[in-house]
């Protein structure tokens, strides 16, 4: 057997920002002072906020050392489930570094702009060619505010046609955002079950279909890793009750060039450029979810839109229907930018072949692991698979317990409890950026584990071991919030 | 392609293991009907080496400094950003991290947001704030509904000179829910006139914006006042958090919910995004707030640690109760946003802060030296408005000629400003460039 990935390396200890520095440190070049001072009415100066004082060096170390407590994909594989941790490439991240894309203001003359609002202009048409829909605003800061975007979209779509529903439907695998988003459009939530197969039936949308739901949302391929087989059918029992279907496309890494997203019933979905595009997430941010829509939803997408006359680019807010902006200006210009690489990068063979491997990549891990944990739903999957701690629960262990243990083994945990249909449910996403070494280091590891899990129980109790901290008093942080200092 | 790893015999090896025989043989759950016959029709792919000089040529039509001058706020400020905090924010265990569900593996994220947290409620005054929104609108827009859920109460009245694009947002995340969104007029002074709420009841919030979009500070003391009698929610809002390096904070005067634009702190402008919604709020509000945030703890040897905590009030656990949808946010900014503040540290802040205060100062000086009228009389931050004579377009145009822009044209968004320009101007500027911008508008 090799060595086991996970180790232990110096890792340095590091205090709170203001429990260093010394009085009168900056580290901060001041720009010169070439004006006089300004009166100004003492009534309105505050006293100097508290800051810590601290040298450029002290900042330096304080971070880096802040840093190396973290796990990224540049550290190793991070199977997170749902999440597409796909390796981040770095030639995106100088291109958004560009001073003449960082220095832009956004509110300049269009003829001062050409370069942002044409690539704006050409990745809107990229996401539309890649899900077969008609058009696409990158405006939304992320999926989830994508998806209240879509939502407000079917809202605007049926107003204008002077209904007004009240009820969206959602299945019981979906991502908690998708109740959460059709919730602040003053949507009632319906769940509905999926079936054996871990899918939706059409029976099942037909019994609580009627014409007061204005909506379907389903993400496609769905959090069990399964791709929504009946998706036309269930489709034409919505639209056919007057309703809308919404594809939450944060799994559209598994189908690029396989599916054809506007060909199937969907009317309106969004993208997570954080997810299939290869952008970074940046411990927790920025995304950016555009929306992509059929014709005649159209009218409703927010404003500006980029326009093009001639080759010339400009921003154009002449749509009455519009339902308004849902971003101070348009969206995060520089995410739009790693995604519009990736995409030029990649190429339109590349896109197709990342999907068929990041889907390879999830059945090997699934045939791989299907004798080690148990596999609730053992079928074909698409770019994750979800397993569960059945196996494992006579020897006293949990999800959480192979969770931790597989920190110490030098892997990021995947995606653990979710989806809620599974109890103890192990959400592996590889991605295709992974390859058959790395995951078979996974595989092998997870194989050791589920030993460990019978035999040292304990090694998997007291786990990790080898991180900066172990496990975590949550319940006193929730109990007492200490979120300040 | 170098991002792919698979070698032809890792893939026929893994497909004999999944038991298929070839790569489109992984499909078969996907019925022919949903199938996309076409190849995809996008450019075919660049090496790095031609994708280098294609991004280039796409950058290189942008007006930027130091060869553009450009004299525009508005929400999105031009300030100098350290090399240190770029390289600091650049390091790939920051980047290249998700969400820190998984806290043992992920306390640099979580040490560096609650440091955030803190530095944010030391520069607002305020007790507790959340690890970031999308940018100020988005803020702005939850801070609205957070104030509807607390005080149970569907009407809203915010300020005229809170950024017109901010209004927006506000208008389209309330549009339906059925909220009713009240504006309230501006006074000759550039000021918010908060008498228009006499008479106004049943307000969830009363929201304006300081310094407002007119560059102007807002009475605080008195939108409290108001709201207070009114047992309706104070919300302020801001563009230019740098602001509050020199300016009396929010909290100081017992406002309910701050929340605004962070992008002044260290985030480059990029054309509008991403940057860094700001929120923070009143510690008896907490269990209403929106967002993640992060709480001090210790584990189970007793030593101290970081974690996402109050979580049940978030998407994923309370789901369509949730108090907002937010998942993703812009933690990176945030994490961006701490390492410029700890770079200024308080003596730096205050010291940049007063620059901008005196530039701006400078600028509005030569400007009414030079004939021209300032709009409006009260205090301003950063920004100002100038009345130019009717005849200024033309000059403006020639301006942009010579690579300056001479301000933001304010008749689009209020009519009534015909031939007013919102000025902006920040340490970036010297007084050689206000020189020449004074130069140029009066030749």
């Amino acid at each position: 057997m090799k060595e086991i990935l996970g180790t232990t390396g110096l890792v340095m200890n590091e205090p709170l920002l203001w429990e260093k520095g010394g009085n009168g440190r900056c580290g901060f070049s001041m720009p010169r002072r070439d004006v006089e001072s300004s009166p100004i009415d003492e009534g309105l100066v505050g006293p100097v906020p508290d800051f810590p004082e601290l040298s450029e060096v002290d900042v330096v170390r304080h971070y880096t050392r802040l840093s190396q407590w973290n796990y990224g994909v540049d550290t190793g594989m991070y199977p997170l489930g749902s999440c597409t941790m796909k390796y981040n490439p770095k030639v995106n991240e100088k291109y958004a570094s560009l001073p003449g894309f960082t220095g832009a203001h956004p509110l300049l003359p269009p003829s001062m702009v050409q370069g942002a609002l044409k690539l704006m202009y050409d990745l809107e048409r990229f996401l539309s060619e890649i899900t077969g829909m008609d058009t696409t605003t990158l405006q939304p800061a992320a999926g989830a505010q994508g998806e209240l975007m879509g939502t407000m979209l079917i809202y605007a779509f049926l107003r204008s046609k002077g209904e007004h529903r009240s009820k969206f439907l959602i299945p019981d695998t979906a991502h908690g955002t998708n109740p959460a988003s059709v919730s602040l459009c003053d949507f009632h939530p319906i769940p509905v079950k999926s079936n054996e197969d871990g899918i939706l039936s059409p029976e099942a949308v037909a019994e609580v279909m009627d014409e007061d739901v204005a909506g379907i949302l389903v993400t496609n391929p769905n959090t069990l890793g399964f791709f929504e087989e009946n998706i036309r059918e269930i489709g034409e029992i919505v639209h056919g009750k007057g309703g809308l279907v919404y594809c939450d496309g944060a799994n559209m890494n598994a189908v690029m060039g396989i599916v054809e997203m506007g060909k199937i019933g969907v009317d309106v979905m969004h993208l997570n450029l954080h997810k299939t595009f290869s952008t970074p997430h940046g411990g927790g941010g920025p995304g950016s979810g555009p929306v992509c829509v059929k014709k005649h939803l159209e009218p409703f997408l927010p404003v500006p839109r980029v326009v093009q006359e001639e080759g010339t680019y400009r921003l154009s807010s002449e749509y009455p229907d519009s339902i308004g902006k849902v971003h101070g200006f348009y969206g995060n210009f520089g995410v739009m930018i790693k995604a519009y690489s990736y995409i030029m990068s990649m190429g339109p063979e590349n896109l197709k072949k990342a999907s068929q491997l990041a889907v390879l990549n999830a059945n090997y891990v699934k045939e791989s692991l299907k004798t080690v944990f148990n596999l609730p739903y053992d079928r074909p999957c698409m770019h994750e698979c979800v397993f569960s701690d059945k196996k494992l629960n006579v020897h006293k262990i949990t999800t959480l317990d192979v969770a931790k243990r597989l920190i110490d083994c030098g892997f990021h945990p995947p995606t653990i409890y979710f989806p809620l249909v599974v109890p103890g449910a192990i959400m592996v996403e590889p991605t295709e950026t992974e390859s058959k070494e790395t995951l078979d280091e996974f595989i092998e590891t997870c194989k050791i584990i589920a030993n460990e899990a019978e035999e040292t129980p304990d090694l998997l109790h007291d786990a990790p071991k080898n991180a900066k901290v172990q496990r975590l008093d949550e319940v006193t942080a929730a109990r007492q919030p200490c979120l300040a200092d | 392609m170098r991002y792919l790893p698979h070698t032809d015999d890792d893939i026929s090896a893994m497909l004999k293991v999944v038991g298929v025989g070839s790569l489109e043989e992984l499909f078969s759950t996907v019925p022919e009907d949903c199938r996309k016959k076409e190849p995809f029709n996008l450019p075919d792919p660049l090496t790095e080496w031609e994708l280098n000089r294609h991004m280039a040529s796409l950058a290189d039509t942008m007006a930027t400094m130091p060869e553009y001058k450009v004299f525009v706020g508005a929400g999105s400020y031009e300030h100098f950003v350290p090399s240190s905090v770029l390289s600091l924010l650049g390091r790939s265990e920051f980047v290249t991290s998700y969400t820190p569900y998984q806290p043992e593996v992920s306390q640099g994220t979580l040490q560096g947001i609650f440091e955030y947290q803190t530095l944010i409620c030391r520069l607002l005054g305020m007790e507790v704030a959340n690890a970031s929104m999308y940018d100020g609108a988005s803020a702005l827009a939850e801070a609205l509904l957070m104030a509807t859920r607390i005080t149970k109460k569907k009407k809203v009245a915010i300020s005229r000179l809170i950024h017109p694009h901010y209004r927006e947002v506000v208008k389209t995340y309330l549009w339906p829910t059925g909220y009713e969104v009240v504006e309230l007029p501006y006074l000759e002074s550039g000021r918010t006139d908060l008498s228009a709420l006499d008479g106004m009841a049943e307000l969830a919030a009363i929201a304006i914006q300081s310094p407002n979009f007119f560059g102007c500070v807002e009475d605080l003391a008195a939108l409290r006042e108001k709201a207070s009698e009114r047992e309706a929610m104070s919300i302020a809002s801001f563009t230019e958090a740098l602001a509050y390096g020199l300016l009396r904070n929010p909290g100081s005067y017992e406002a309910d919910i701050v929340c605004g634009e962070g992008q002044s702190l260290g985030i480059p402008q990029s054309f509008g995004g991403p940057s860094l919604g700001i929120f923070a709020s009143r510690m008896k509000y907490v269990r209403s707030m929106p967002g993640r945030l992060v709480g001090k703890t210790v584990d189970m040897a007793g030593k101290q640690g970081f974690v996402l905590t109050l979580a049940t009030r978030e998407q994923h656990i309370r789901r369509e109760r949730a108090t907002s949808n937010i998942c993703t946010n812009q933690g990176l900014c945030a994490l961006g946003a701490a390492i410029y503040m700890a770079s200024l540290g308080k003596h730096g802040l205050r010291e940049l802060a007063k620059l901008n205060y005196d530039k701006t100062g400078y600028l509005k000086g030569r400007l009414e030296e030079a004939g021209f009228k300032v709009k409006f009389d009260s205090p301003t931050f950063n920004e100002f408005v100038v009345e130019f004579p009717s005849n200024f377009e033309r000059t403006y145009k020639r301006l942009l000629d010579q690579k300056i822009v001479a301000g933001l044209p304010l008749a689009s968004y209020y009519p009534e400003l015909n031939n007013c320009y919102l000025m902006g101007v920040t340490e970036t500027k010297t007084k050689e460039d206000m020189g020449i911008l004074v130069k140029g508008i009066e030749s």
